[in-house]
């Protein structure tokens, strides 16, 4: 099992996925060394202290890459941490709603009928001034609770962050698989493609595309994030995934699919695919965040999620014109956007050192 | 080297056609018009309108007048802005948008280098984990959230700085939008600067340097920071992607007369001239800059030849 995976890795070092046919580094290439000269961390000490106890014939059965990995991820503090924070937020705004819903009968779009309370009220605040449980996060401009709304724009840019993610991951993989199997010049003018595209400030494009074709309806706008979003971040994707396929495809066990005549459909996808799922896994979890930190950006510009839905991007609008009268608007959506973009890197870092030490950047 | 440069330029046209059109067949098949408003137009004033833009007239027509203004960089005038042409919204917004986008990156090299450099030296301290967290938490506050609060802080609160609106350079106004805009690049710079530094570190190289009897601080000013900072260099190109879409946010928080805040009210007021004009002036720009970045990584790295 050890000794696949370092010739795997040492495979895809020598097919560096980072560097283009233009010669630009896309992002943050760094200059690859000897796998014996990097060890910068202790949790790369650990892989190497397993490798020795090997070596001196000690049993390693049973340790899968994913058992491996996911004890290594247990050592990691901050990724621990991240996960955790992710799995609360997750787990909250599901059930949260409905059991403020049952509670205090508030949910994200319900105004309250009372025109005395055209008013945004503190948090733990009655209409009267006296201390109240009814809203832990306080009250919008029309009277609706901030927690139920951020507990949905927590769903919505969920989400967005997921199935965004699953869009560019379906491109990506079966572009990058394609691309890197085929080799030769299809793959030359597919990667050509991806230079092209690299260079384009997309996001000025997506911008168009949604401010001419966005606002017919909140549900619609919404598939249309997705669609954009997914569209725009597949490239990065396919370059890694093609990485992987080019050092994979001359083993012998595509040589035996081959051999027995499996179609190349079939070898990329059942044969590649699920080979290059370590690297995958790593960029697919630092994506999420990344789409969800344009949705959010989006719907700042009011482009992206629209009333009555919310999202923490939108609702940080409201609050921004609401800033030095109602600061609380601000406050609570921007702070568990920040907590749990910050909680969903760690845990994307922490997944990266524990899944593909030799990827590590930082 | 020369020949590299030639046909990165000869790249840039088609590419900046490319999006153009992309992003004028959008404006063009998305339904309405920048005319059709709540009011009902009547039909002949509408005849007279259609006719005034051209829009009687075939597609292509239309479109290679389009492609024919972006190749002269007339872009001719604002349907919103009247009276204003392109040209001159772009020559008073840009110095702005360029400015703040300048000093935001430039205070994010002095402060990204520096803190990384340091963390890397002092790896595994308190210091390094400190310092990184503080990096994390950069990458993860979004622009639009930290912008308000400083504003809360040293303007509604502490009546330090002024809230909002543009001076002219060496103002207190600048301070703010630059602070909001160069936080993710500093944690960006200061964690790349870490990670390269730490490979460079344990490179020959140095070891040679510091045998040959170096101060430290020859070794590091001299000899790692030029490998350390190769990441930084190739951050430099996306980060101008970035910087982007950051300076729309900032320059909508603070009310800023920028590039970007034109670029968002120009697709609201689906002002055709002006998105083109703006998005081929961008492509260009991005284009160019990200040729500048390889060959300054070429003149840097000297294993890298084109």
């Amino acid at each position: 099992m050890k000794e696949e995976r370092t010739a795997t890795e040492q495979g895809r070092d020598a097919n560096d996925p980072a560097l283009t046919t233009l010669g630009t580094p896309p992002t943050a290439p760094v200059q690859r060394q000897d796998a014996d000269i990097i060890h910068p961390t202790a949790e790369l000490a650990v892989g190497e202290a397993d490798i020795r106890t090997a070596g001196r014939g000690e049993v390693l059965a049973g340790t899968s890459l994913w058992k491996d990995a996911w004890k290594r991820l247990l050592k990691n503090k901050l990724a621990v941490f991240g996960l955790i924070v992710v799995c609360i937020i997750v787990v909250v705004s599901i059930i949260g709603p409905p059991i403020i819903a049952a509670t205090t009968g508030y949910t994200y779009d319900f105004i309250p009928p009372d025109s005395r309370l055209n008013k945004s009220f503190p948090p733990f605040t009655a209409p009267d001034g006296t201390f109240s449980w009814t809203h832990p996060m306080g009250t919008d401009n029309a009277g609706r609770d901030i927690l139920a709304r951020v507990l949905l724009g927590g769903r919505i840019s969920l989400a967005v962050g997921i199935i965004s993610t699953i869009v560019s991951l379906i491109i990506g993989i079966s572009y990058g698989a394609t691309a890197g199997y085929l080799g030769g010049k299809t793959d030359d003018v597919m990667m050509r493609i991806v230079d092209v595209l690299y260079a384009i400030p997309y996001m000025m494009i997506v911008i168009v595309l949604l401010a001419f074709f966005g606002g017919r309806s909140p549900t619609g706008q919404l598939f249309l994030l997705f669609a954009a979003l997914g569209a725009v971040s597949w490239l990065t994707m396919a370059r890694i995934v093609r990485g992987q396929v080019i050092s994979l495809k001359n083993q012998e066990f595509v040589l035996a699919a081959r051999a027995t005549g499996v179609s190349t459909g079939k070898i990329i996808f059942r044969h590649l695919v699920p080979n290059t799922l370590g690297p995958v896994i790593v960029y697919a979890t630092l994506t999420v965040p990344s789409v969800m930190l344009q949705e959010a950006f989006l719907s700042f510009l009011g482009l992206g999620v629209q009333a009555p839905l919310a999202s923490w991007g939108s609702m940080t609008t409201e609050g921004i014109q609401n800033l030095a009268v109602f600061p609380w608007q601000l406050i609570f959506p921007g702070v568990t956007m920040a907590l749990t973009l910050f909680a969903l890197n760690f845990l994307g870092d922490g997944l990266r050192d524990a899944l593909d030490p030799q990827m590590r950047k930082f | 080297m020369f020949s590299f440069v030639i046909k990165r330029l000869l790249v840039t046209v088609p590419m900046v056609i490319i999006v153009v059109s992309l992003t004028w067949g959008l404006i063009r098949l998305a339904p309405g018009n920048f005319y059709s408003g709540e009011k009902k137009i009547p039909p002949a004033i509408e005849k007279n309108l259609r006719e005034k833009y051209g829009l009687d007239k075939p597609w292509y027509v239309q479109y290679g007048k389009m492609l024919g203004s972006v190749l002269r960089g007339d872009f001719g005038n604002s349907l919103k802005y009247e009276g204003q042409s392109v040209n001159s919204i772009l020559g008073r917004t840009l110095p702005v948008s360029a400015t703040l986008g300048l000093l935001a990156y430039l205070l994010a090299l002095i402060v990204g280098i520096t803190v990384g450099t340091i963390a890397a030296l002092k790896q595994n301290s308190r210091l390094d984990y400190a310092s990184m967290a503080v990096a994390m938490l950069g990458i993860s506050i979004p622009n639009f959230v930290l912008g308000p609060i400083l504003v809360l802080i040293f303007s509604l609160s502490l009546y330090w700085l002024p809230p909002a609106r543009w001076g002219a350079f060496p103002s207190a106004n600048v301070i703010l939008p630059v602070l909001t805009l160069s936080a993710i690049y500093m944690a960006y710079i200061a964690r790349l600067t870490r990670s390269g530094m730490l490979e460079v570190l344990r490179a020959d190289y140095i070891r040679t340097a510091r045998a040959k009897g170096l101060t430290e601080k020859q070794v590091v000013m001299r000899h790692a920071l030029r490998g350390g900072l190769l990441p930084v260099v190739s951050f430099t190109g996306p980060a101008l992607a970035f910087l982007i879409t950051g300076t729309v946010v900032v320059e909508r928080v603070y009310a800023l007369p920028g590039l970007g805040n034109y670029f968002i009210n120009a697709n609201l007021n689906r002002d055709e001239p002006l998105i083109i004009g703006i998005v081929a002036f961008i492509s260009i720009a991005v284009l160019i800059f990200n040729l500048l970045v390889d060959i300054a990584y070429a003149y840097i790295d000297p294993r890298i030849r084109y």
